[in-house]
């Protein structure tokens, strides 16, 4: 088991590494520094000396791989290779184009980012079953088909819709909630609670649907028919027997996305002003801050690959036929 | 004569067009394929959503055709002087639909309005008054906007609804007559036996589509010109020419962005999954890396590359339009390369599975080489997996693109597209009275657009994947608890 751990993580680094290089190749050598620094400074006639000055405060002025002139292993080291894209791994992540330090404004700002995402994943996941279990118990009737049509329905609108009509009609027309902004203390749930439900809303009809199909594949198994034969009632049968087995593989299909959390909700951040993760990208691409969305692209990663990692783990702590090795 | 423009999109357009005619043949003449299709065809809720997404597809042909118009020569100038043509270059469908293009009002106007939304200083009879001024176009005919409106609208809405019904009998009749004639039976027998739905194809709910569609597009003839129909937007542009002229920018996202990662994820899940080993280690190195990258940030990053590129090199395209479109296809192909890993994985399972096969096996000791085993017994079978997730996939970067616009790494803000509709909708909505026929028109056509595609896509699967079959819902009243089990039965009897 250890030993299955250590090697996940070393394939897991190995990723991390190939993300990495890859991310410097698109920022660095499709376009130079030079590129970046007259787009961010703006305009088509930016004198030279702006762009080096540019480039020298923000260290943009090394050579990429290969430093000639440094002594020593400062050949390596000297380099913006080394600065921008080996220090990441020690979450060291500089200052940003603008200039102020990425990974204080990360820390900072995971708090907020994660006070909507952990309330909108748990009830998110609640409603969902409840929603699709309901849809299973009354399978073959009516119900069933205008829940099913009800929830194709939903997934065929962006979620740009509900945001923009949960706005318009709870904070606009009704007066209930701020339309946007984030407080600390009980201020908070005044200001969570229209993200909150949009964000479920937003995600109800597909994976309603997806679990509405695994409910079905579970209950076309041996042990329910026996459960039926037994002379159990359909509720027993499905919440007892259904449900539990359901759950373990919906539980470790969502571990891979717990992490993830911490990344945000891009779109709904920045349109509900939460100071989080997510809104801080979405600044981030719309000044064209490339030190940020590189960050950004690191943190992403490293937090997928945890998540593989524990949906690794919790097959074998779920279910003790899958053995590692 | 105008000049012809194939602008890059239009060409891949056309391509994808001819793949899919070059498939329909095929498919015709496959047996097997031929039997798959009809249970789709077979699918009264699919075949109505092929209805509205042929008229989708129509409309984004035809504003698929470039051209820049002839000027007339200026006078003064010998006859056989070069011809001039016009900078901006114009489609099929702007032609058409010049009259609602060119009748630009100043600002925002609601829905068949007479007056602008916001009020203006205008000089009435010497004084200066402050007021909602009459709108250019919009109503323009009325004298006494007040007391004619109602009667207008309500005329020319009836007139249009009435060449809606009589477009759509002339459909049903077309329809029954041409079932009539090779079936040798009576007009009025075949109209019955659409209606009560004893056909083999669904045509009451192909029919009833294209009958709602007819009444809609008689509608919104009848009145178009006369009145902004959906309003007007912040510049005065008509809201509903624009959300027709977003229909081809979602097209081109779905269908171009779906065919762009196609070669990536076939080719890599093909060779991962037929000689494992390194060449599996290695490809599935490449595509965990691509997916634990946030697709957004992905996305974006590519984007503002291709940006910088964009504005490093502007004399590389001649027109604003051509730039536009540059930027549209790359998006596309961005979408593409970004998105072929979740295919990829899918082909690798199923090529691992096929190349087990007896018959592969077969044609590896009749001494096939690799190559050929690949091409000619694994690829047409693997091709069932494409053809659903490239359905699939269709409508959810159709939404895709909305979000990627309001994040600022979407089309180019001069394209029409749902995105920057839904995008200007944000501040349009804050504004009092609020701003919401732009909102509501990129809603209409969006969701009609994405649920069209999902509904045919979810056929699709169904006929492919037997699997998804047992999965959808029936309609059907209990049948006592004796039909779970045997449907049960059909299932894993099926999934082994």
């Amino acid at each position: 088991m250890i030993n299955y751990i250590i090697q996940r993580i070393g394939y897991g680094v190995l990723i991390l590494i190939g993300v990495n290089i890859f991310t410097f190749m698109l920022f660095f050598t499709v376009n130079t520094p030079d590129d970046m620094a007259r787009m961010n400074i703006g305009g088509k006639r930016v004198s030279q000396d702006a762009i080096e000055k540019w480039k020298v405060e923000r260290g943009y002025d090394k050579p990429l791989f290969w430093n000639e002139a440094a002594p020593g292993a400062e050949k390596l080291t000297k380099t913006i290779f080394y600065d921008r894209s080996v220090q990441l791994f020690a979450f060291d992540f500089g200052p940003s184009d603008s200039g102020r330090d990425i990974g204080y404004e990360i820390r900072k700002r995971m708090g907020p980012s994660i006070a909507l995402a952990i309330p909108t994943f748990i009830l998110g996941i609640f409603v969902v079953i409840v929603f699709s279990l309901l849809m299973v118990f009354f399978r073959n009737t009516y119900i069933e088909f205008w829940g099913f049509t009800f929830a194709v329905f939903l997934m065929a609108i962006s979620a740009l819709f509900y945001i923009l009509m949960g706005q318009f009609l709870f904070s606009r027309v009704l007066k209930l909630v701020p339309i946007s902004g984030f407080a600390g203390g009980w201020d908070l749930f005044v200001f969570l609670a229209l993200p909150v439900l949009i964000g479920i809303v937003s995600r109800l009809g597909s994976e309603a649907l997806f679990y509405r199909t695994m409910f079905l594949e579970e209950i076309s198994k041996d042990y329910v028919r026996t459960a039926r034969s037994k002379g159990l009632s359909e509720t027993v049968v499905l919440f007892r027997h259904v449900l539990r087995n359901a759950m373990l593989p919906i539980l470790t299909s969502t571990v891979a996305v717990l992490p993830l959390l911490f990344l945000g909700a891009l779109i709904m951040e920045s349109f509900f002003g939460i100071p989080g993760l997510g809104s801080y990208t979405i600044d981030a691409i719309n000044a064209q801050d490339f030190a940020v969305v590189r960050s950004m692209v690191f943190v992403g990663s490293a937090l997928y690959i945890v998540g593989l990692i524990l949906t690794d783990i919790s097959y074998t702590v779920a279910d003790p036929r899958i053995r590692l090795g | 004569m105008p000049k012809l423009v194939f602008l890059a999109t239009d060409i891949v357009l056309y391509l994808l067009l001819v793949a899919i005619a070059l498939y329909a043949w095929h498919a015709l003449r496959t047996p097997t394929l031929r039997q798959t299709w009809r249970t789709v065809v077979r699918d009264p809720a699919a075949m109505s959503a092929a209805v509205v997404l042929g008229v989708f597809l129509l409309i984004s042909v035809f504003d698929s055709i470039h051209f820049r118009p002839l000027l007339p020569p200026a006078p003064g100038v010998a006859a056989d002087a070069a011809r001039a043509y016009s900078t901006r270059t114009l489609s099929l469908l702007d032609a058409l639909l010049a009259g609602p293009r060119e009748s630009r009002e100043k600002t925002y106007s609601v829905p068949l309005g007479t007056h602008q939304y916001s009020k203006e200083s205008m000089l009435v009879s010497g004084k200066t008054v402050r007021d909602y001024p009459r709108l250019q176009f919009g109503g323009a005919h009325l004298k006494d906007t007040d007391r004619e409106w109602a009667g207008d609208v309500a005329g020319r809405s009836i007139g249009g609804l009435a060449g809606g019904a009589v477009g759509a009998a002339l459909i049903w009749m077309t329809v029954a007559a041409l079932r009539a004639r090779p079936a040798r039976i009576p007009l009025r027998e075949s109209l019955r036996s659409i209606w009560q739905r004893t056909t083999d194809i669904p045509w009451r709910p192909i029919l009833l589509t294209a009958s709602l569609l007819a009444l809609f597009i008689g509608w919104v003839a009848a009145l178009w010109a006369y009145y902004h129909v959906f309003g007007t937007d912040q510049t005065g542009n008509d809201v509903l020419f624009q959300a027709i002229k977003s229909v081809r920018t979602a097209v081109v996202i779905g269908s171009l962005a779906t065919l762009a990662t196609l070669p990536f994820a076939i080719a890599f899940g093909i060779l991962a999954g037929y000689y494992k080993g390194r060449v599996d280690d290695a490809i599935q190195y490449l595509y965990t890396v691509l997916s634990s990258i946030p697709s957004v940030l992905l996305i974006a990053a590519f984007v503002l590359m291709i940006q910088v590129f964009i504005d490093k090199n502007p004399q590389m395209f001649e027109t604003g339009l051509e730039r536009a479109d540059i930027r549209l296809f790359l998006l596309a192909a961005i979408l593409g390369i970004t998105g072929w890993a979740g295919l990829a994985r899918l082909l690798r399972a199923e090529t691992l599975k096929l190349t087990e096969l007896d018959y592969v096996q077969a044609a590896r000791a009749f001494g096939v080489s690799d190559r050929g085993i690949m091409r000619r017994h694994i690829l047409p079978n693997v091709m069932h997996v494409v053809l659903i997730v490239a359905v699939l996939d269709f409508s959810s970067l159709v939404l895709y693109e909305a979000v990627l616009s309001y994040v600022g790494v979407g089309v180019d803000p001069t394209t029409n597209s749902f995105g920057t509709m839904i995008n200007s909708a944000r501040t349009e909505l804050s504004r009092d009275p609020a701003v919401w026929w732009n909102l509501l028109a990129a809603f209409a056509f969006m969701v009609t657009f994405v649920l069209s595609m999902q509904l045919f896509a979810s056929a699709v699967r169904e006929a492919f994947d037997p699997r998804a079959r047992a999965f959808r819902p029936h309609r059907s009243k209990p049948v006592a608890s004796a039909a779970t089990p045997l449907r049960g039965a059909a299932t894993s009897a099926v999934a082994d």
